[in-house]
């Protein structure tokens, strides 16, 4: 459990609004209703060059396997990174290149 | 209340004494015309209805196929429970009502003009069109999916001359021991939403006879589908864990297909290998409905909730899995159910007679998940002053509960299924 996927074009023009889609399957247990161990991601976070392009925190309402999808304007070729922490500080990343021009 | 005139009360018991002589002959079809496109669930029952309750007027079914394969129990042939022949009905009973039946597709629509051409050229003129051409495929949605890919990845998912179905049940037939089965299932809207469903039990019961150690894996482009506990209590009972479904939140949807390799592409581009590949590909209304400019940017045609007349069009009433009948399913039963409402709207001005103000429509949806092992869903509507609405506190779905318990339920619901089948099908083409 817990695979990082994620989908990303290869390339774009100089620009171009791109889509980017990252799923990530965890049960996120919040163990308010139930006597499971509570079992939950904190955060997701998305560079390009280094740079934050989005950060999310999670909390107990979020859902099952979150997915999120958002659009970058990709003006130049796009190194990225995605991390999910866990609340007990482990992490999970996955990387992607969008070549530009 | 409408009252019995003369003419009506001899039509009536013309229809009923003498329908295998020449009940064309007794009836002064003269108050006009209905011409039907489309013989399946929504069109010939239309068809007939009108034939037994409006003998003044004079109804045409337009229908390619010479015989009508049906969706619902097609997924019983793979389980080995039906025969192709089994699901397959003939027009003879409609043309002995009077109807005329005629073999050929419609070609296009002249809403203004009020006529059809069909392939061969031929013009029929008509007073009020009811419209039931049943759903098109969109191929390419699924990236390498196309009408040569569905020779490979077989989708079975319209009758049509009963190929499709065919084809898969020799697949499976032939599956390795050990194989895997992978289907591919659409986003909703579609046809008949427990359809794939019922389809993986039925693959499952001709597996667990003949293939033991054969997989199911199913990819749904959706997290939540029709009856879902009752399948999935059904899935573990009787197959263990013959079964995985794999749900869009844990990348389920499938964006492209492989046909030469066998392979099945998710959203997030994992490669699955499958021996034998499903796939339903997402759906739009017919064809001809589209090219008649009805269908709105869903690709489906919107209609007024009370007599299933197009938005866009007068005088053509638009049934079947082609409309948006939302929360309605797109199933048989709703097909056959307002077709009798719209047909009653679309004749009301030709015969002087009353719509129907206060119309209900009624639907279930039996599944087989194995051997005497039936669910069902009910669902009551209504139409309302924002659509179609489902009557509060109607409806629902067979008690949950573990198969000792349940199995005298489970039982009977497979044979209320059968029983079902066989009247459904009455009211359509005997």
């Amino acid at each position: 459990m817990s695979t990082p996927r994620i989908r990303l074009p290869e390339t774009a023009a100089p620009g171009d609004v791109i889509e980017i889609r990252t799923l990530i399957d965890h049960e996120m247990i919040t163990a308010v209703s139930s006597s499971a161990p509570r079992d939950m991601l904190s955060r997701f976070e998305a560079t390009m060059n280094g740079e934050t392009v989005i950060a999310v925190d999670y909390a107990n309402g979020s859902a099952a396997n979150p997915t999120l999808t958002f659009f970058v304007r990709a003006e130049a070729p796009g190194d990225f990174v995605f991390t999910w922490t866990h609340e007990d500080g482990t992490t999970f990343t996955a990387e992607g290149t969008v070549e530009v021009g | 209340m409408t009252p019995i005139t003369r003419r009506g009360f001899a039509a009536l018991a013309g229809a009923s004494a003498l329908t295998l002589s020449a009940p064309a002959l007794l009836r002064a079809q003269t108050a006009g015309r209905m011409v039907v496109i489309g013989g399946g669930f929504g069109g010939a029952s239309a068809a007939r209805f009108a034939s037994i309750h409006y003998p003044e007027v004079a109804v045409t079914l337009v229908e390619p196929q010479p015989t009508f394969i049906t969706c619902p129990y097609g997924n019983l042939i793979l389980g080995g429970k039906r025969t192709l022949a089994d699901i397959t009905h003939s027009y003879d009973g409609l043309v002995a009502r009077g109807i005329e039946v005629i073999h050929d597709r419609a070609a296009g629509i002249d809403p203004d003009g009020h006529s059809v051409q069909l392939a061969n050229g031929t013009v029929l003129d008509y007073d009020k069109l009811i419209l039931s051409p049943g759903i098109s495929l969109r191929w390419g949605a699924i990236e390498g999916y196309d009408e040569a890919a569905a020779e490979i990845f077989p989708h079975a998912w319209m009758g049509g001359d009963g190929s499709q179905i065919t084809l898969l049940r020799q697949q499976l037939e032939a599956l390795p021991e050990g194989g895997v089965v992978g289907l591919a299932i659409p986003p909703n809207p579609f046809r008949c939403p427990p359809g794939p469903y019922e389809r993986i039990s039925m693959i499952a019961h001709h597996l667990k006879q003949a293939n033991p150690t054969a997989k199911i894996l199913a990819f749904d482009a959706k997290d939540a589908f029709s009856k879902q506990g009752l399948f999935e209590d059904g899935w573990a009972e009787l197959y263990g864990d013959m079964i995985e479904w794999v749900p869009a939140s844990l990348d389920g949807t499938i964006v492209r297909v492989d046909p030469g390799n066998k392979l099945f592409i998710s959203e997030f581009g994992e490669e699955h290998r499958v021996d034998l590949g499903n796939v339903i590909p997402p759906q739009q209304a017919a064809s001809i409905a589209q090219e008649t400019g009805l269908t709105n940017e869903s690709g489906w045609v919107p209609v007024a909730p009370l007599t299933f007349e197009a938005t866009a069009a007068a005088d053509i009433h638009v049934i079947g899995d082609a409309n948006i009948g939302s929360p309605m399913p797109k199933s048989g039963y709703i097909a056959n159910s307002t077709s009798k409402t719209a047909v009653a709207a679309a004749l009301a001005d030709v015969t002087g007679r009353e719509a129907w103000a206060d119309p209900v429509y009624f639907n279930t949806c039996y599944s087989h998940i194995g051997q005497d092992y039936g669910i069902s869903v009910v669902g009551v509507f209504r139409p309302g002053e924002e659509g179609i609405a489902e009557t509060p506190d109607s409806g629902g779905v067979s008690p949950r509960g573990p198969l000792a318990e349940k199995a005298p339920d489970r039982a009977l619901e497979a044979r209320y299924a059968d029983a079902w089948y066989d009247s459904i099908t009455k009211d359509m083409f005997s």
